[in-house]
């Protein structure tokens, strides 16, 4: 009698949780389903009288949201090849060097976690104001890369430590080079190392807000987070329909690349966290 | 693992002193090389800035062209100091980051315990924990405005049909419930994540434990205080300093639900901060703000990281 007693408290608990985590996420949905006329009413409905997708067309077309987005992925994309291509080498030497070098990374990589971004951002101004790269997607880019890389070598060196050295060992008694052993050795052990960095690169980079909102100015090099919150200004909201559809748009990417990503993420995360 | 490399290490050492000195540098150059791309972006815009970053807080540098800066010690610290409104806002962030931290662990491990148990819909909760996390803060912050808004919001309507009042509130709109509604929703986003530490945590007990604990008469509360809160330790130490400084640090959230408001009652630090630079162009004083808010966050992780890991043995 308890044990079922206890059973049904967990499964009240349970719905409790799935209703806070579910319905903004439905709501967001409602809304942007309703037409205008209906999101004038005073009685708001969960699920809309009549379904209107226009809101959808209007977001892509008229608001500029198009163009935002492939600012983002531009930006995006942009900050993931290059942190692939500069943390998959530094985290090799990193982990086959035991010298200050690696001590100095290890710090690095913790002070940037630990630091506030509007410590940083003053410096990052003015330093890109210096190299005329303000209010450039380039300039955004940069700061991005430098920005996602900690995790991202921190993530690669976590592979890195677990591939055996034995197999590279082997390699080079059967006569392999060095640069041989990277290739056809260490990198296919990799590549889920590799993938699973760049998508948390690429989604750090696309939600990113705060960097965009200081270092961008020109409302042609908005990134999608910049245009969707500019909506929201301080009149209040605006066009609500086209408003909930862009955010629902602007969440597909991230979450379809965080579906493939999460049991990776955690994994690295805990790795770091317990036996590091 | 650090054991695995550190043995690695001593083992590498000990048959060190057999290479001459030269030879182990020479070695070490193609590596070098290899970091030299990460290093170069890294000194540049992370390293750099960090250092200056510190240093401007020293100084009264001022946003625009052809501007003298010079260094000014302590000044603004001093300035700081009688500034009022830096103190609410920085008690404003204090509440901010501690109750979100706090009500964060609580709600997640809930989660994570339920979780973990064979129950049905789990697939689902999974799912839906995992949405927040891939949001953009700015979206959340949107999806948030369009729940609770007076007119267009479900919350009041929900009111009305439960006969709980008139339905007329404002939640983001009044000084009094701004930020407890902020704190909500920032608990919201930062469930997920710390729920599925908790949960991989969960996993890694060993079963066995808890089966020896139930043979020897432990009920599940003691089981839980005894074998698994123990042993889930050093990932809750790991997953609540985190959440504590991504908490201090979010910006985008709060920005986009109030800006800051109603009348400065959800003014993060953060956001203080941020118009002091960019809307006054104060970079010197803004600068000592984060100085000052870095000393607050390592205070913070010395007071209760050491413990933590401690009470790990």
């Amino acid at each position: 009698m308890r044990r079922r007693a206890g059973r049904a408290g967990k499964y009240l608990g349970l719905c409790c949780y799935l209703v806070f985590l579910g319905f903004p996420l439905l709501w967001l949905v409602s809304v942007s389903l309703k037409g205008e006329r209906e999101l004038a009413s005073i009685h708001p409905r969960l699920i809309p009288r009549h379904f209107v997708w226009d809101n959808y067309r209007v977001a892509l077309v008229d608001q500029g949201l198009a163009r935002s987005a492939l600012n983002s992925l531009q930006t995006a994309l942009g900050a993931t090849i290059i942190v692939v291509l500069i943390a998959v080498p530094a985290a090799y030497a990193l982990t086959r060097l035991r010298s200050a070098v690696r001590t100095g990374t290890t710090v690095w990589i913790l002070l940037s976690q630990v630091f506030p971004t509007i410590l940083i951002i003053i410096p990052v101004f003015l330093i890109l104001k210096d190299l005329h790269l303000l209010n450039s997607l380039g300039g955004l880019t940069l700061v991005y890369v430098v920005w996602t890389l900690p995790f991202a070598l921190w993530m690669v060196m976590g592979y890195l430590r677990n591939l055996p050295r034995e197999l590279e060992e082997a390699a080079a008694v059967d006569g392999a080079g060095r640069l041989r052993i990277i290739v056809s050795v260490v990198l296919p052990l990799l590549a889920p190392g590799v993938v699973a960095a760049a998508m948390f690169t690429f989604i750090s980079a696309w939600n990113e807000f705060f960097f965009a909102l200081v270092l961008i100015q020109d409302s042609d090099k908005r990134t999608i987070s910049l245009t969707l919150a500019n909506y929201v200004g301080a009149e209040g909201l605006i066009r609500l329909g086209p408003l909930a559809a862009g955010a629902v748009l602007a969440t597909i990417p991230s979450l379809v690349f965080f579906a493939f990503l999460q049991r990776r993420l955690t994994s690295g995360l805990l790795a770091g966290a317990v036996k590091g | 693992m650090s054991q695995q490399t550190a043995v690695r290490g001593s083992v590498a050492a000990a048959s060190g002193p057999q290479r001459s000195p030269r030879r182990r540098l020479r070695a070490a150059g193609p590596e070098l090389l290899l970091l030299l791309p990460a290093a170069i972006p890294v000194l540049l815009l992370s390293v750099y800035p960090l250092l200056r970053g510190v240093y401007l807080g020293f100084t009264d540098a001022k946003a625009g062209y052809d501007v003298q800066t010079t260094f000014v010690g302590f000044d603004q610290f001093g300035r700081l100091l009688h500034n009022s409104l830096f103190w609410d806002s920085f008690r404003i962030g204090l509440i901010w980051t501690f109750s979100v931290t706090i009500l964060q662990f609580f709600a997640a491990l809930g989660l994570a315990l339920l979780l973990n148990e064979n129950l049905r819909l789990r697939w689902l909760a999974r799912t839906l924990a995992l949405i927040p996390w891939a949001m953009p803060p700015v979206i959340v912050a949107i999806m948030w405005k369009l729940l609770l808004d007076p007119t267009v919001g479900s919350l009041n309507e929900s009111i009305r049909l439960l006969h709980l009042g008139t339905g007329t509130l404002n939640l983001l709109g009044a000084p009094g419930s701004a930020l407890p509604t902020v704190i909500l929703i920032g608990v919201w986003v930062g469930m997920p994540q710390t729920t599925v530490t908790l949960l991989a945590g969960l996993q890694a007990i060993p079963r066995n434990l808890h089966e020896a604990a139930a043979v020897d008469g432990a009920g599940v509360w003691s089981r839980f205080r005894h074998v698994t809160l123990p042993q889930l330790m050093p990932v809750i130490a790991a997953i609540t300093s985190l959440d504590f400084i991504w908490n201090f640090n979010s910006f985008g959230l709060v920005y986009v639900l109030t800006a800051g408001g109603p009348g400065g009652s959800t003014l993060l630090p953060m956001l203080f901060a941020y118009h002091e630079a960019f809307g006054y162009g104060n970079f010197g004083y803004a600068a000592a703000m984060a100085d000052v808010m870095v000393i607050l966050v390592m205070l913070v992780m010395l007071a209760y990281l050491p413990s933590r890991l401690r009470s790990r043995t």
